[in-house]
Order: C-alpha cells, then structure tokens, then sequence
C-alpha cells in the first residue's frame, strides 16, 4: 500500500455519490440519515482503498472482513456498495419495500453484509470470533468493526476490548465513527467518553485518533496497520453528524429523518453546494 | 390524556416515582424539565438501568424504565429476572415499539418473544394494552401494585372506548357462540374489524382483549371456549408462548380441550416494512384474519392502517 494517497479526488467522488444514495433513501419511511452521512467517507475509504473485498471474493474465506456494529448506519454502506459494484444501484429504490431487504439496520441476505446487526454492542464481539480463528488458521486477513461512539454505551464494547486485548488480536480494527452524538443529544452531555484515547490506550489497544472526513488522514492511518504487534487496533475517527449538508450536521433532532419529496431535490441541491434546505418535515427522534 | 401526561401526574403527586430511560426518550420528551433529578438516563445501558432500578427501588422508590422492547426484554432479560424478579422489587418495565410496531428495524428490534420471556419470570406481572385508551386506564393499578410489570406499550389511538381496568381481568367485548378472538395489543383494532366481517357474514362472534396477561383471566378463556366452536387467538408474537400456549395451558389445567385456531409468527421473524405493509404481509390485517376463519373470501374492503407516529 501506498503511504501517500493519490486518488482521493476519486474517492470524493464516491463519498458524493454515496451521500446522494443516502439522502434518496430518508424518504418514504426514512432512514438514519445523520449517522449513515458521518461514516460515509469511512466505508468509501475502507472498501475502496484498505479491504480486500470485491463482489468476486465475497464468499472467500481469505477476504477481509468489515463488521457494521452501529447498523443503522447502512445507507452509507448499501450506498458505497452500489458504487463499487457490489450492489445493483436499481436496488436502492426497494428500500424498505416488501420486495426486497433493504430496510433500517443490516442483514445477510445483502451480498457482502457480514452479519446482521442494530442491537448495539453485539459485533465487536462477533469480530472477535472471526479474529481469533484468522490467528488459530494463520490468515493474513483484516478484520475491521465499524462502531458508534453512542455504542461504546453498552458495556459489552469495553468488554471485547479486554479480550482483545487478552488474545492480542493484532489483526482486528475497532473503528469508532465519532460523531459527538447519540441518538438524542450530545455524547458528551449525557454519558461522557472523553479522554477516549486514554480510555482505550488504558485497556490495552494501540490508539489513532484523527479526522474522519480527511483521506489523507485515513490513509495514513490505515498504512500503519498493525499499529503496535500483540495489540488490538484503535482508530478514532472524529467526524460530523449530517456531515455533508449544513442543515443536518450537528443537530441533535436531525437522527432519524423522513423527508418529503420536496425536501429531498433540496437536500441533493445543498449537497452540492446550491443553498440551504429550509426542513419542515417532522423530526422523529427515538431510539 | 397521553402517556407521557399520565406518567408525568402521578410522578409529580407521588414522590416516590423515578423514570429512567436507557435513552429511549420518545415516550418521555417533556418529562426531564418536569421532574428534574427524578428523571434518570443511563444512556444506552439497558442492563445498568435495570440493576439500577432495583438499587433505586430497594430505597423504596418506583422506577418506570423505559427502553426498546427488544432491548429492555433480552438484552436486560438476566437483570430483570435477578434484579427485580427475585426480591420481588417494584421495576416497572415499559417497553417500546413491541411486536409489529417495530415495523421497518429488522429481526434485532422485534419483541416477538417478549410475552414469553416477561411471564416466564416468577413475580412478574404482564400487561398489553390494546390502544391508547387502554394503556392510560391500566397503568395506574400497574404502577400501583408492588410487583414488576411488563408492559407491552401501545399509543395507538382508536375509537373504542374501554371498559375500567381490573387487574387480572380481561375486557370482554362481545359474546359469541360461533367464533370469540382473543386477542392482546395492537391487533385489537384489527380484531374489531374481523368482527365486523364474520358478523355481517351470519357469525354470532366474541370478542375479548385479554389486557393482562399475568395475571391472566383463566375464567374469561373458560367461558370462551366453552361457549364457542371456535377459538381464536390473535397475537403479534412468535407461537410459542404468548396467548396460543397461555390458553393451551389454561385448558389443559382444567383438563380440557377445544378447537383453537392460533394467529401468530410460527418460528420466524416477520418481514420488515412500514407497519401497514406488514400486516398486509403476514395475513393480520381484520380482513385477512377475517377471512381466514370463514374459509373464503368476501367484498369487504379494508381500512387503511395508521403509520406509526414513531420510528425507530
């Protein structure tokens, strides 16, 4: 791999696709739009540049895997798939009708899904099986587990940390999508994570903490895996609820959205730079 | 009134109510600005919630805990049962989005085992209501009572006007002696439908919502059976364990038989879309149901069903 990324123009073009994807998906029941906008540059990046996944090898047990722990993030993923082949992009318009399975939280039945999930907590452990049957096989392949920041709520998160950590599972990646949000409110204003660098390095993982928009960053940061030998790997990644469009990012009352029509052409023009979408639509928030 | 409105009087005239939510907030926007250092959110921590409400209750408090009825009913399942099902404290569990209601989630969301898993638990009480009307009439006494709860929460809002809450007592509807539906939750709507098809057919039909679960109304289930050559029961919850076993259990209990016909998810996940699509295609909409126990098909068209208020 390549320690200077040359292409990144190319990924901003992916990553601006997939946002569209996504935005076309929070309507008609609605999608989880502001989580699936932050991780979105993380899942172009990762597939496009880090995993050895390709809609060739996804029965392969030598692939590398990706775990998307959070869930509801999934547009973003069903977005970057339909642009790098993985997925038929006519597929994206079934979203959350009878016909297919594209609804709010993954499943296997999607090509390239790992596992399922939308109960917070449960993959980093999962990843951890498959993680430790690569070290038990003697694989070379990666493992990586997209999670939330809200999630690291949920006990079971620091829970696989320490048996990572007590496994020395090297080739394991837990990657937080740190968007300063749950589902209500700030992280920061209902249960606090910060210092989370400290919290993990404290538990035993090799820690990177950069910015989860930049590529140049990212790929830095990937470059450098293993980070430490013998330890789990850490990316922090801080990024931007709503990341993208301005009348979304960093709005609390912006978690689950189902727009109108109207609001999505204007959503896609403000994505593109045109102006700012005056939101009516009632704001669903809940968890 | 609304739930949160409810819940919002008694805890302001009763001291020692406490709610909590493992950042479920839907139920309960208003509710922190009211109640101030009685509103507690453990973020997403539903197995600490439930370890906490037992702390809380063990200094003689209430707590009204909500979460996702997935999450509240198996993720906190040991602390519930330990926690609160062993000492027999006060943890009143109100659960979100159950059954259907979880309409577009997926499997990870849908508390289709929530029944079974709540009644299975020694000192537990389990309450469905069928609507909003319902709910706000029953959870008074639920709250009251010194046990736990489960309460499946429904704010559906329908015409129907319920009869006054009694806890272990179901609220019989109509008589029939061709076919009674039992039935818990937000199917009653659907049930009221059916009713109105087999009636219009010849039918002479009953109608029960059962409302509590545990305790349940064993004579109610008599009477029923008894009285009618078929038995109905209407559910949105896996086969096994929910009212089809309740009733199996209950006839068998008193050494008897009948002929049960069981709406339920026999060993499968239902299919996610919007609630309405749902119910269309698992076969629970009043006409399906309806038409199912007649054995063809007749000319009534189907109301439209609502759209959840609420999402995931």
């Amino acid at each position: 791999m390549q320690s200077v990324i040359t292409n990144t123009n190319q990924l901003e073009a992916i990553a601006l696709k997939v946002r569209e994807h996504i935005i076309k998906m929070s309507t008609d029941g609605g999608c989880f739009v502001g989580a699936s906008l932050s991780a979105a540059d993380l899942i172009v990046y990762l597939y496009s540049e880090f995993l050895n996944v390709n809609p060739n090898n996804l029965t392969d047990p030598n692939r590398d895997y990706l775990f998307l722990s959070k869930g509801h993030d999934v547009p973003a993923l069903y977005g970057t798939f339909a642009e790098l082949g993985l997925l038929d992009k006519d597929r994206l318009k079934n979203h959350l009708s009878l016909s297919d399975n594209i609804y709010w939280h993954p499943n296997t039945k999607i090509p390239g899904i790992e596992f399922h999930s939308g109960s917070l907590g449960h993959l980093p452990s999962v990843a951890i099986g498959v993680a430790m049957d690569i070290k038990i096989k003697g694989g070379n392949n990666k493992v990586v587990c997209i999670m939330g920041d809200g999630e690291l709520n949920e006990g079971t998160c620091w829970e696989a940390v320490l048996v990572a950590n007590a496994y020395k599972l090297d080739n394991l990646i837990f990657v937080i999508d740190r968007n300063h949000f749950q589902a209500n409110m700030a992280t920061e204003d209902l249960i606090p994570l910060e210092p989370l660098h400290d919290k993990f390095t404290a538990f035993g993982a090799s820690v990177k903490r950069i910015n989860g928009h930049s590529f140049e960053a990212l790929h830095e940061a990937f470059s450098a895996f293993p980070f430490e030998t013998g330890k789990l790997n850490v990316v922090i990644a801080d990024t931007v609820r709503g990341k993208g469009l301005p009348s979304i990012e960093r709005r609390a009352d912006r978690w689950f959205c189902n727009f109108s029509a109207t609001e999505v052409e204007d959503l896609l023009k403000e994505l593109h730079g045109e102006h700012t979408t005056q939101l009516t639509s009632e704001t669903l928030v809940v968890r | 009134m609304s739930y949160e409105e409810l819940l919002t009087e008694i805890a302001l005239s009763d001291e020692r109510f406490i709610v909590m939510t493992a950042e479920n907030r839907a139920l309960v926007r208003n509710i922190p600005a009211k109640l101030g250092n009685r509103f507690i959110d453990t973020g997403i921590t539903e197995q600490t919630m439930i370890g906490a409400a037992a702390g809380l209750a063990l200094r003689g408090r209430t707590p009204v805990v909500h979460a996702l009825a997935s999450f509240l009913t198996m993720r906190a399942f040991e602390f519930v049962r330990t926690d609160a099902g062993i000492p027999n404290l006060p943890v009143k569990l109100s659960s979100f989005i159950p059954g259907f209601l979880s309409d577009g989630n997926g499997p990870t969301h849908q508390a289709v085992e929530d029944i079974s898993l709540m009644r299975g638990i020694p000192n537990m009480t389990v309450f469905a209501p069928a609507d909003e009307d319902d709910l706000v009439k029953m959870l008074p006494q639920i709250w009251n009572h010194p046990n736990p709860s489960y309460v499946r929460i429904n704010t559906r809002k329908t015409d129907y006007q319920h009869s006054p809450f009694e806890l272990g007592k179901a609220e019989i509807i109509a008589e029939g002696e061709d076919v009674t539906i039992l039935t818990y939750g937000l199917l009653f709507e659907q049930a009221l439908i059916a009713v109105d098809i087999l009636k219009n057919e010849g039918l002479s039909v009953g109608l029960i919502n059962m409302r509590s679960l545990k305790p349940v109304d064993e004579h109610a289930i008599l009477h029923a059976t008894r009285n009618s050559k078929l038995t109905v029961t209407l559910e949105d919850h896996f086969l096994t364990g929910g009212l089809y076993s309740i009733v199996a259990e209950v006839l068998l209990k008193h050494g008897l038989t009948a002929n049960v016909l069981p709406f339920a998810l026999n060993e499968k996940w239902f299919k996610p879309s919007l609630l309405p699509n749902v119910m269309e295609h698992e076969g629970f909409t009043g006409k399906q149901i309806a038409e199912k126990i007649l054995g063809y098909n007749t000319r009534f068209h189907q109301p439209q069903i609502a759209v959840p208020q609420f999402s995931e």
